[in-house]
């Protein structure tokens, strides 16, 4: 996983609440069995409309998304995390996430930031008034900054620590063989197992 | 203190701790299916890993997969592709899989509970969000994305931070033509869709106890469209029932159930928030709008965005009713339905065929209505057809097909078309859902068969 210390873009608003996953990347682009490629699915059924943001010419080089609250309801499907990856989005702000969109975002690299409904309409307001805003997110001082304005986001020490390091997850879980065997040797011999088969 | 039936749970699933991280829990089953897995198995082969448990790993085809002529290749390539990927990684890892064809091939939520292998006390995880179904059985149970498969995959174990605990006690007697379903939709009415983020849900109260094990897992089901990470219910005499018999029930049942037994909410323990809702009060109940939280009894009106103060809320109601094709004080009555879908890992085990049998028994669709009837799983369909209702749905005019998702995600050629309004029994009315353009509006299976008779949204009792 790459790293993630500090990314300055300009951004993109989003204004809609519950935005799940299937607007994310509807079902019928989830037919790839690789990780990339999933761009031309992002926010598909909106895009024909040639009002939407993304079609718009100041915001399609946008890497911030700034969306409305619940971004990334509904289905676990990590493609959605991939999809804005693979468009080129670097970071997604919003004053809520779902939980499993926000869990596979930290562990995919793409970061969500959680920042409270009047700084993300304020945000709004400067990314309209002018789309080549910078924004900054720099998870070392864990803040937001674009204009003269600073805002904090909190985000816990251990996954800031595993995002800027850029480590892998199933790594670091693997330096704990000695605990999972441990666990395993006292699991009771009643827990289910799929094999062998029973009929 | 005491502590809740989810911290126990939790508790004795933890392996390792330290303070600043998130605990590492043990995974006791996954559950995999063909779209969100081969990600995570080609991770692993890249990184020259092995799948830690294969004896606590069980696949089926499902999202992707046709529901007819299933014996025949598949038609659409990229599906070909996906499912033969999932055939070949389970080959490849040594995992179990059940393919099309075989007696437990079906909907993932509905197999586990019909082997025996969803059992209390369990962690449960699957690349899909309604793996919470499994909850009903009082396990911990949740959704996780392709990464997460992977590190399941590979170490047994996921880093998980603890979530916090709410209880939602329904309490007292649900009225005739009121079912799980109508609870749930009430429930996340009332708390939103995001009301229950951060929180694992405990379903509790008389109601909640009078609901068979299919009820509750159609309760469980929809825990994620109150945006929680799980939901539960305290197992009881009948889940031990209900697993008794299964072909992966405990050999030694007696020392499991003395476990299962120590499973519940202790007196003293404190819940991070509580809930009641009154069972005598709730009505039959279906969604208007584009999410799950946008719903009301059958009896109401669509809603007038204009009357709902907060500007959030007002402006997703307008957009909902102007994707609906819905206009502010129609009765939801009289809204006129194109298809019925009957089936999903929410409604499509056998009490629900059962349910919407009974009503549609003897009777005929309405005219131009398609129904579409998909049993959850393959053992449900044979169990369906042994006690002829296929025949009763066949004969009502509606299409008796093979067990998968279906239109419940429209990811297989079963879509609504642009502007084709359903009402279904699955779980999710976003826009898109069913298809391009589809407008949903989510129902129990009574509610479903009794709309396929009329053509506009109705209760057996209209009948
Ligand atoms: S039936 Fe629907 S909700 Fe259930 S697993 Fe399949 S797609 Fe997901």
């Amino acid at each position: 996983m790459e790293k993630f210390i500090k990314h300055t873009g300009s951004g993109v608003p989003l204004r809609r609440s519950n935005v799940d996953t299937d607007q994310i990347i509807p079902a019928v682009y989830l037919k790839r069995v690789t990780r990339n490629g999933f761009e031309d699915g992002l926010f598909s059924a909106w895009r024909s409309d040639p009002e939407f943001v993304l079609n718009k010419e100041e915001f399609k080089s946008g890497t911030v998304l700034v969306a409305g609250p619940e971004f990334g309801t509904g289905s676990s499907r990590e493609h959605a995390v991939w999809a804005l990856q693979n468009y080129g989005f670097k970071a997604v702000i919003s004053s809520r996430f779902a939980d499993i969109f926000r869990g596979n975002s930290l562990k995919g690299g793409l970061l969500t930031v959680i920042l409270p409904q009047e700084a993300v309409e304020a945000l709004w307001v400067a990314i309209e008034s002018n789309p080549a805003t910078a924004i900054t997110v720099d998870l070392e001082t864990r803040t937001v900054t674009y204009n003269d304005v600073t805002v904090a986001f909190e985000l816990d020490d251990y996954t800031r620590w595993r995002l800027m390091e850029g480590l892998d997850d199933i790594g670091l879980t693997l330096k704990h063989t000695d605990s999972i065997d441990a666990f395993e040797a006292k699991r009771p011999s009643y827990k289910p197992k799929t094999l062998p088969i029973r009929v | 203190m005491g502590k809740t039936l989810a911290e126990k749970i939790w508790e004795d699933h933890i392996v390792r701790s330290a303070a600043g991280e998130p605990d590492l829990l043990y995974i006791d089953l996954q559950l995999i299916h063909e779209v969100t897995s081969a990600q995570a198995f080609d991770g692993l082969r890249l990184a020259g890993r092995q799948v830690r448990r294969p004896d606590l790993t069980i696949a089926t085809e499902d999202h992707n997969t046709p529901t007819i002529d299933i014996l025949k290749p598949i038609a659409d390539p990229v599906s070909k592709l996906q499912i033969d990927t999932l055939r070949n990684n389970a080959k490849e890892f040594g995992i179990r899989i059940h393919s099309l064809g075989d007696a437990d091939q079906g909907v993932v939520h509905v197999v586990g509970p019909q082997l025996g292998i969803t059992q209390p006390g369990m962690t449960i995880v699957c690349g899909d969000s309604h793996t919470s179904t499994h909850g009903a059985f009082g396990a911990i149970a949740f959704g996780i994305g392709t990464s997460e498969v992977e590190h399941v995959l590979a170490t047994q174990t996921l880093p998980s931070s603890r979530p916090k605990t709410m209880a939602i006690n329904v309490e007292g007697t649900l009225k005739t033509g009121v079912t799980a379903k109508d609870i749930i939709l009430a429930i996340i009415a009332q708390i939103g869709t995001g009301g229950g983020q951060g929180y694992i849900i405990e379903y509790r109260g008389s109601a909640i106890r009078e609901l068979s094990m299919e009820g509750r897992m159609t309760v469980c089901n929809m825990s994620i469209e109150a945006g929680a990470r799980a939901g539960l219910i305290a197992p009881d005499q009948k889940t031990f029932d209900y697993i008794k018999g299964k072909p992966h029930a405990p050999e030694d049942f007696a020392a499991a159930q003395s476990y299962w037994e120590t499973l519940f909410t202790d007196a003293d323990a404190k819940f991070d928030v509580e809930i009641t809702l009154n069972a005598d009060e709730l009505e039959p109940f279906v969604t208007w709008g584009t999410n799950p939280g946008q719903g009301l009894p059958l009896n109401a009106s669509v809603p007038n965005p204009a009357e709902i103060k907060d500007s959030e809320e007002r402006g997703a109601a307008e957009r909902a009713l102007q994707y609906m094709g819905l206009e502010a004080g129609t009765p939801l009555k009289k809204i006129a339905i194109d298809t019925v879908f009957l089936g999903s890992c929410t409604n499509g085990r056998i009490e629900d065929l059962r349910a919407a049998a009974s009503v549609l028994e003897g009777k005929k669709i309405a005219p131009k209505l398609r129904m579409l009837v998909v049993p959850g799983s393959e053992r449900v369909r044979q169990q369906a057809m042994k006690e002829g209702l296929d025949k009763v749905f066949i004969d009502a005019g509606a299409e008796w097909r093979n067990a998968g998702c279906s239109m419940c995600l429209g990811m297989n050629p079963d879509q609504l078309a642009v502007g084709e309004r359903s009402a279904s029994t699955s779980n999710r009315n976003f826009e898109g859902r069913q298809g391009k353009g589809g407008r949903t509006h989510l129902v129990s299976p009574l509610v479903a068969a009794a709309t396929a008779i009329r053509g506009t949204l109705s209760s057996p009792a209209d009948l």
